[in-house]
């Protein structure tokens, strides 16, 4: 197995710990990782681009996906929000033949092309859906048993569904609650597993922000969570990042620690708590570690 | 078919109790809606119970209400849809409003948004004689917002709403956008002024899909609310961190191919809001102490002339 | 204590238009309504609306000539001269108030072709033109600050000393029964489709204001006129516009025939609608129908064309049939889609009662005779709602003072205790369904003496029952079985004046086809109906006919 790695930003950024556990879960899993294919990639716009110019964004995308196709590798992203972006540049470079080919004009200099045969997959539906959940659970040597995680997906791994083709690919509607079944932990269940952590609007309008951060993580905790577990880099900045600041807003210690996906796959395949930079974190996972017998 | 219906009731008149969950089993035609099947609970085995419709045909926005937790109308949703092997079907009223009587819902607040907006036309000449002269393109360009049918949907399930409900919201924006992309509309800048200053415009949205999710008319409100932000930032309306961080995030992917997380707080709040960007010290030491932080040496992406040249083709 | 200059009843087109022309007038206007305004029927017209527009060649002489041919020479012309005068500014009006018309190459407003008329003259938006107008009419209420009663009921009108002076009206938020005084009242209240089971009108379309009007005195006109649409979506019944036709689609039958050219050869599906509908129902009698339905089929017309003009279209046939229209046929089926009879006014919506007026569906005026044209509908609702404001404005300077009885109240709290007090008895639902179903088999596309004796003889039966309907929920917040249980009182008296209409015309003429009386007879004939409430009559019932006014077009025999 081998795909075309598209970290992202962010990974690459603010949340390195993702992208080091990332590395290591996939050696594991011999996951093979081509980081040459995608390494002329530009950010997919995050959204925040589209919003002052879409068909700009679509055309970078586009040009990501044409990197890819170059490659025959099928695409990965560890990214919510990359993979949304992606998935919506895609349905309407697809919807609209007339539009692909205007985008694609685009690409002719740098001697790039959109075919549409590329197609954008976050690293968790590729372990239910390319490498199976059965075989991911014949690799684990660290039963998780009792800990209680809530999933928090990102708005765009889960909205709008028809560009993410939930259609034809039910499992991913719980997704995540599947893994988390898998590694033999509990699923807290509650409401704002797909709602907005918040991130989009931490510098625009804090005050919404913190609430809504507070009111996810205090959900959570309050029906019984340990952790909170996300496939979204930028929900893990805000959750983590700006959860004592969340907390203080409505006067309580909220210390619910924020594990990215790969992070809580390693703990279960016996990747050493470090070696995922469990460490790295703004919310210390130090007691959840040490209630599962691990050391930090 | 036999069909199960767990639906949350509620009556303002009993003290006792607040909202309560209720079961009907009823036998209906397997080609029936939602609807259908409410009706006929409402029709025969319970008169008590309170909702809304009209039209049956998804075109009077009477129905909405939430369907195993996300808001729809309930004449277009077919019982094979949400239940294609017989499971339990859960009705609750719309969220973000307050419950009059079990499904329904009072949309006070929800007019009164739309009407924030000063949603009618309002052009600066009237024409000699016939109509005003418009593209067609124009006009079928504003029939996406004119499929709304203010049947609240979105504004049930908006997350932002959720917690501010001061926020002019998905239908409204969406409203408001009708008329500044309306070329017959004189007020565009007024409007546009109003939208991306005020408090609860078109900054708070946070981009969560909700509303393009549940939208029953193929509305995609969210879409109307990033045009108008685009269009507030063409005008000239730029002293806001949302237009802040568009306009970084546009620099920064323009410029290196990459976001350079560093930098775009401080490019969002201005490089002289010492107020704002000392509220982020905390946090940026926090992230220091803990390894976790982004490269001080942000470096472009391999190839990224590239990307540069594209950036100033679309800037022409 | 609610007093207005003039109170509208219904805000839907009709009923918003007049609020407008009142308010600009200077009135104190309020509307009253038992749902929000843009949850009204005019929401579900699609195609679109006429006009003559002259500055592009048509003449209103054209359309009238069409609307009085496609009433099968029941309109009168007096009121289609006016319909159609003033279609062109009542459409120009609404474009300037924001509605977002289709366009042609030039800006100006573009036309689509409707049935019944060889110039395309048919201004719309999309496949929702009823929801564009009510909605733009709408914000026009919001601009003008316009009162309205959202989800109050109307169970009375005031009478004092001849004149309609308020309306007593339920609040249906909380239960309480209000006396709203006004010095004119217009009532712009809709249909009456759930007299029918199936029909493609609204479940709030049960004719109260027309039975308001009817227990008042007035006279309901040609109330026989029952139109069925040719093009209902199968099982369903939900409406498919006749824009779908009118931009090309064709009728097919089992053989895959365009069985229209046996029938109207010239117009061919765009011919008028009760003659359309007759067709396919004999084709479906004679064994050439597709499991009760003959298809509609659009895939020439193309997927991008159908998503643009015809988008609504598509999104219900995909939605409750599951079938894409760029892709396969449709299968339809008439369907009972309009009145063209109701409260006789007239031409300024006055009824026989000063101070209470009618306009749109609810009113006869009358323009649409035996059958109205495809987007017709809408332009009445515009043309009439603005005139009788109009009127109505004038008469209410030369009122002096408003009512003055509480008298009305206390009876109707009354009688409302008293349904509220009922023991258990019959199921509301049933009772509606057993008479809508025998409506429709009595007074359908085609009847005869025999099926409307039938439909009578049924009636009495629901009347024996309606005193023992009973309402369980005895709760004042938001009590829809009382709500329904008023309305089925309202059905029955439509239902009433239905089936007297349709006894008393001895001839058949436009959607009245007789098979037993298959001619139109114009010797005896070429008159209105007019059933009137009469409590000194048996059954309650007294039936006139009044003239039919001819203008200048004298009666041939309609081709198409």
């Amino acid at each position: 197995m081998k795909y075309a790695f598209y970290p992202g930003c962010v990974a690459r950024g603010a949340c390195p710990e993702l992208y080091v556990a990332t590395l290591e879960v996939c050696k594991l899993l011999e996951i093979d990782l081509d980081h040459e294919a995608m390494k002329g990639a530009s950010c997919t716009g995050s959204g925040v681009l589209q919003e002052k110019n879409q068909k700009l964004g679509d055309t970078l995308n586009a040009r990501n996906f044409a990197l890819t196709e170059r490659s025959n590798l099928p695409l990965m992203t560890i990214c919510s929000t990359c993979q949304g972006v992606m998935s919506q540049a895609r349905k309407r470079m697809l919807d609209d033949p007339k539009y692909l080919a205007e985008i694609n004009s685009e690409l002719a200099e740098e001697g790039l092309e959109f075919t549409g045969q590329a197609e954008p997959r976050h690293l968790l539906w590729i372990i239910l859906e390319d490498y199976g959940i059965e075989k991911f659970k014949s690799k684990l040597v660290k039963s998780l048993n009792g800990l209680k995680l809530a999933p928090f997906y990102g708005c765009y791994l889960v909205r709008p569904s028809d560009a993410l083709g939930f259609k034809d690919n039910l499992e991913r509607e719980d997704s995540l609650e599947r893994i988390i079944e898998a590694v033999n932990a509990e699923v807290v269940d509650f409401k704002g597993k797909t709602l907005c952590c918040g991130f989009p609007i931490l510098t625009i309008n804090e005050k919404n922000s913190m609430k809504m951060v507070a009111k996810h993580t205090t959900d959570a905790k309050d029906l019984g969570a340990d952790a909170m577990v996300t496939p979204c880099p930028l929900c893990h900045l805000n959750l983590d990042g700006f959860q004592s600041k969340a907390g203080k807003s409505i006067g309580s210690q909220i210390n619910l620690p924020i594990i990215h996906l790969p992070q809580l796959l390693g703990l279960a395949l016996g990747i050493e708590p470090e070696k995922l930079r469990l460490n790295k974190h703004i919310v210390s996972t130090k007691v959840l570690l040490s209630e599962l017998a691990l050391q930090p | 078919m036999n069909v199960n219906l767990k639906v949350k009731r509620f009556d303002p008149a009993d003290s006792t109790r607040d909202s309560w969950w209720q079961e009907y089993n009823i036998d209906i035609h397997q080609d029936s809606t939602v609807l259908d099947a409410l009706i006929h609970v409402r029709e025969y085995e319970d008169t008590s119970l309170a909702l809304r419709c009209a039209c049956r045909a998804s075109i009077c926005g009477s129905c909405g209400m939430k369907v195993n937790g996300s808001a729809k109308l309930v004449c277009k949703t077919r019982i094979a849809g949400v239940a294609p092997n017989g499971e339990q079907i859960i009705v609750e009223p719309m969220g973000n409003q307050p419950v009059i009587k079990d499904l329904v819902v009072s949309l006070d607040t929800f007019f009164n948004q739309v009407k924030r907006v000063e949603p009618y036309m309002q052009p600066d000449y009237v024409p000699e004689s016939g109509e005003y002269i418009a593209s067609n393109e124009s006009m079928e360009n504003l029939l996406t917002a004119m499929n709304c049918i203010m049947c609240g949907c979105c504004v049930s399930d908006c997350t932002v709403l959720e917690v501010d409900d001061n926020f002019i919201g998905p239908a409204a924006l969406a409203k408001a956008w009708r008329f500044v992309d309306d070329p017959r509309d004189a007020k565009k800048q007024d409007r546009l002024k109003d939208l991306n200053y005020e408090d609860g415009g078109i900054w708070d949205c946070t981009r969560c899909m909700q509303c393009v999710e549940v939208c029953p008319k193929g509305v995609n409100p969210m879409e109307r609310i990033m045009e108008l932000r685009d269009q507030a930032i063409k005008v000239g309306f730029r002293n806001t961190n949302g237009a802040r961080h568009a306009e970084a995030v546009y620099g920064d992917v323009g410029h290196s191919g990459w976001l350079d997380e560093l930098r775009l707080p401080i490019k969002t709040f201005g490089i002289f809001n010492f107020k704002e960007l000392i509220k982020l010290i905390p946090i940026g030491i926090k992230s220091q102490l803990v390894g976790k932080r982004p490269p001080i040496f942000h470096k472009s992406i391999p190839g990224v002339q590239n990307i540069r040249k594209i950036f100033e083709r679309y800037s022409k | 204590m609610f007093e207005h200059d003039i109170l509208i009843v219904g805000a839907g087109l009709a009923g918003l238009r007049a609020a407008v022309e009142g308010v600009k007038n200077g009135m104190n206007v309020a509307v009253v309504s038992k749902v929000h305004p843009v949850r009204s029927h005019s929401n579900a017209a699609q195609g679109g609306i006429n006009a003559p527009l002259t500055d592009r060649g048509d003449d209103w002489e054209g359309h009238a000539y069409d609307t009085i041919k496609g009433s099968d020479f029941l309109a009168d012309q007096d009121a289609v001269e006016v319909m159609s005068r003033e279609a062109g500014d009542a459409v120009i009006e609404l474009e300037r108030m924001g509605v977002i018309f289709t366009r042609g190459e030039d800006g100006k407003l573009g036309t689509r072709a409707f049935g019944g008329q060889k110039v395309a003259r048919t201004f719309f938006v999309g496949a929702i033109t009823g929801s564009a107008l009510l909605h733009v009419l709408y914000e026009q209420s919001l601009k003008l600050g316009l009162n309205v009663y959202e989800e109050w009921f109307v169970t009375k009108l005031i009478i004092e000393d001849g004149e309609c002076r308020g309306v007593i009206a339920y609040d249906m938020k909380n239960g309480e029964l209000h006396t709203i005084k006004a010095k004119a009242v217009i009532m712009a209240s809709g249909g009456n489709g759930r007299v029918f089971e199936p029909s493609t009108q609204a479940l709030i379309c049960t004719g109260d204001g027309i039975a308001l009007a009817y227990k008042a005195g007035v006279p309901l006109m040609d109330m026989e006129m029952i139109q069925y649409h040719p093009t209902t979506l199968a099982r369903t019944g939900i409406l498919l516009s006749e824009a779908a036709r009118g931009e090309g689609a064709y009728l097919l039958n089992s053989n895959g025939e365009r069985f229209m050219e046996k029938y109207a050869p010239d117009y061919m599906e765009l011919a008028s609608r009760d003659v359309v509908s007759r067709s396919e129902q004999t084709e479906i009698d004679e064994g050439r129908g597709i499991n009760g339905n003959v298809h509609l089929d659009l895939r020439h017309l193309g997927r991008d064309f159908i998503e643009k003009r015809l988008g609504y279209l598509q999104e219900v046939s995909l939605e409750f049939l599951g079938i894409d229209m760029a892709e396969n046929p449709v299968p339809v089926r008439p369907g009972m889609h309009y009145i063209m009879g109701g409260i006789k006014t007239d031409i300024n919506g006055l009824t026989e009662i000063p101070g209470l007026y009618a306009a749109g569906e609810c009113a006869n005026v009358s323009v649409h005779g035996a059958n109205r044209l495809g987007a017709n509908s809408l332009l009445d609702t515009v043309v009439f709602g603005r005139r009788s404001a109009q009127h109505a404005v004038e008469y209410v300077k030369s009122v002096s003072s408003n009512s003055k009885s509480e008298n009305d109240l206390k009876l109707e709290k009354e009688r409302l205790q008293a349904i509220l007090d009922r023991p258990k008895g019959e199921n509301i639902a049933k009772v509606r369904e057993d008479m809508a179903v025998n409506m429709t088999k009595g007074i359908g596309v085609w009847r005869d003496q025999k099926s409307i004796e039938g439909a009578l003889e049924n009636l009495k039966n629901t009347k024996k029952r309606l005193p023992n309907i009973s309402v369980e929920d005895k709760g004042k917040f938001f009590n829809t079985n009382l709500i329904f249980a008023l309305e089925l009182e309202f059905m029955v008296d439509n239902a009433e004046a239905i089936i007297h209409g349709a006894i008393t015309r001895k001839e058949s003429r436009g959607a009245n086809y007789r098979t037993d009386m298959p001619d139109r007879d114009d010797e005896n004939w070429l008159k209105h109906t007019l059933v009137y409430y009469d409590s000194n009559n048996e059954n309650n019932v007294r039936v006139e006919t009044s003239p039919v006014t001819i203008t200048k077009w004298e009666p041939v025999k309609r081709v198409y």
